[in-house]
């Protein structure tokens, strides 16, 4: 079966024309991009005005419960009831792209509330101290210190949302998904496998170019990582303790039950 | 309503399959990941393998996966199996990071408190640390426990039966009854497992519960060590 797998990714004939591999890994990357940007110009004020203000925290808990709602159903249920409504071939994206921009926006919420609100009190209270105003803190402090949970809410995003796009074929997406689905209707393992061994790439490279991004922009002082050059193994058992910058994801995933 | 009413016996059926490939996985998963986390938090240069690992498996689409698993695995795609080995795959990546941070949050004065009163090893592990962990162990598999439900409900693409299939055939014959009852049986059935998770995470700490200290404050340790060592005896 692996040898019938790799000769379908490596057939030159399948990565050419509208419907070969190039042309549907552009259309992921590009519909993932544009759901994560349009859910982060939604997300990322929602989250800094609930953790800012401290007010509307019941929408960072209605974020999380929305997340018992199945990607899946969600999917259907726009595609059946949004889908009829759009005219020609906009009937199949656009349910698509509402759905994943919805499931898109709970992890960013989540993420950017928790990062300002596990800003250190102190440091709130020194910046207002030193005459900062509101929107001060929340540029020059809150967010530079919020940033590694801000930028793991942003990482969840961007996996749901690869991860999503690839079922949304289903209900007529392009991207990778298709290779999945349509090998699946038509029984055909290699393109449904070599589409799933395309899509699980995609994600892994996703996640460690933003993982790359991270480590450029969050200051060093917030990261330990200059710390560590100099101070040793002190610093990294600080990095070991929960809920340090060094494990954003844990505390997302703790504050999101 | 009307088809709800009509075809009430085809969704228990559904929803106990559903039960068992989102809740078995958690299971298997919670007995991986122990020992996982456990190694984490031992050596320190395992903390960083395992959470690079588990978060490259966590990266990994879904659909993607079950379509893997029987290459895997040796299984035939439709084999209800593929969905319960990646349900693990997921939990034990989600849980393993819930362990190690579960076990970091045990203060070291009540570790070294407890080692004092002669508990050592397996005996320790079981009698102190895991206890006083639970706090963080339930927040993490309360996060996989409603993750599980939703990911299995996409296994119905790949043809193997659970509420997924109320989701799937409600789209394809435009039956909006069917996926509305598909769409609400997964939120409640997350939100069972949900409660479920709870109700067990506090009725294994009944220490939060006395005086108001939390377990995971750390505010008066002395009194920490007291209360866990007396429940677990």
């Amino acid at each position: 079966m692996i040898p019938a797998i790799w000769a379908w990714l490596t057939n030159p004939a399948n990565w050419q024309g509208s419907d070969g591999i190039g042309a549907r890994l552009t259309e992921h990357i590009g519909y993932s991009v544009a759901v994560v940007l349009i859910a982060a110009v939604v997300g990322i004020p929602l989250g800094l005005w609930v953790g800012h203000t401290g007010r509307g925290r019941w929408l960072v808990s209605a974020a999380n419960a929305a997340r018992a709602v199945p990607t899946l159903g969600l999917l259907f249920a726009l595609a059946l009831w949004v889908g009829p409504h759009i005219p020609g071939r906009a009937a199949f994206v656009v349910p698509s792209i509402i759905a994943l921009v919805l499931l898109a926006i709970p992890p960013i919420v989540a993420g950017t509330y928790a990062g300002v609100e596990a800003v250190d009190p102190a440091v709130r209270d020194a910046a207002r101290g030193v005459g900062m105003r509101s929107l001060q803190v929340l540029w020059r402090v809150e967010v530079p210190c919020g940033l590694p949970l801000i930028w793991s809410g942003i990482r969840s995003a961007v996996l749901q949302v690869i991860a999503t796009a690839t079922i949304a074929a289903y209900i007529g997406l392009g991207g990778l998904g298709r290779f999945l689905i349509d090998g699946l209707a038509s029984g055909d393992y290699p393109r449904t496998a070599g589409g799933a061994l395309l899509v699980c790439v995609l994600a892994l490279l996703a996640d460690t170019i933003l993982a790359g991004i991270e480590r450029v922009i969050v200051s060093p002082g917030i990261s330990g990582r200059g710390a560590r050059r100099s101070r040793g193994r002190q610093s990294e058992e600080m990095a070991l303790a929960p809920g340090k910058p060094e494990s954003p994801r844990s505390v997302v995933r703790a504050t999101s039950a | 309503m009307t088809w709800l009413a009509t075809n009430w016996r085809d969704v228990i059926s559904l929803m106990g399959q559903h039960v068992w490939l989102a809740g078995l996985p958690l299971v298997i998963g919670l007995l991986l990941a122990l020992p996982l986390g456990w190694a984490a938090r031992r050596w320190r240069a395992a903390y960083p393998i395992v959470v690079t690992t588990s978060g490259l498996l966590y990266t990994v689409p879904s659909l993607a996966l079950f379509i893997l698993m029987p290459l895997i695995l040796g299984t035939r795609i439709l084999d209800p199996i593929n969905v319960v080995a990646a349900m693990t795959v997921y939990t034990v990546a989600l849980l393993v990071r819930s362990v190690a941070d579960g076990l970091g949050s045990v203060p070291e004065s009540v570790r070294a408190a407890a080692t004092a009163m002669g508990y050592r090893g397996v005996r320790r592990f079981f009698a102190v640390d895991l206890p006083l962990s639970v706090p963080v162990l339930t927040a993490g598999l309360r996060v996989a426990a409603v993750s599980n439900v939703s990911i299995v409900s996409v296994a119905s693409l790949i043809g193997v039966p659970q509420l997924g299939h109320l989701l799937t055939d409600g789209y394809n014959r435009a039956i909006q009854g069917e996926l509305i009852t598909g769409i609400l049986a997964c939120v409640l059935l997350a939100l069972a497992f949900d409660l479920l998770i709870q109700v067990i995470g506090r009725a294994l700490t009944p220490w939060t519960r006395t005086g108001g200290a939390s377990a995971d404050s750390g505010a008066d340790s002395a009194r920490e060590v007291a209360q866990a060592v007396r429940t677990a005896a």
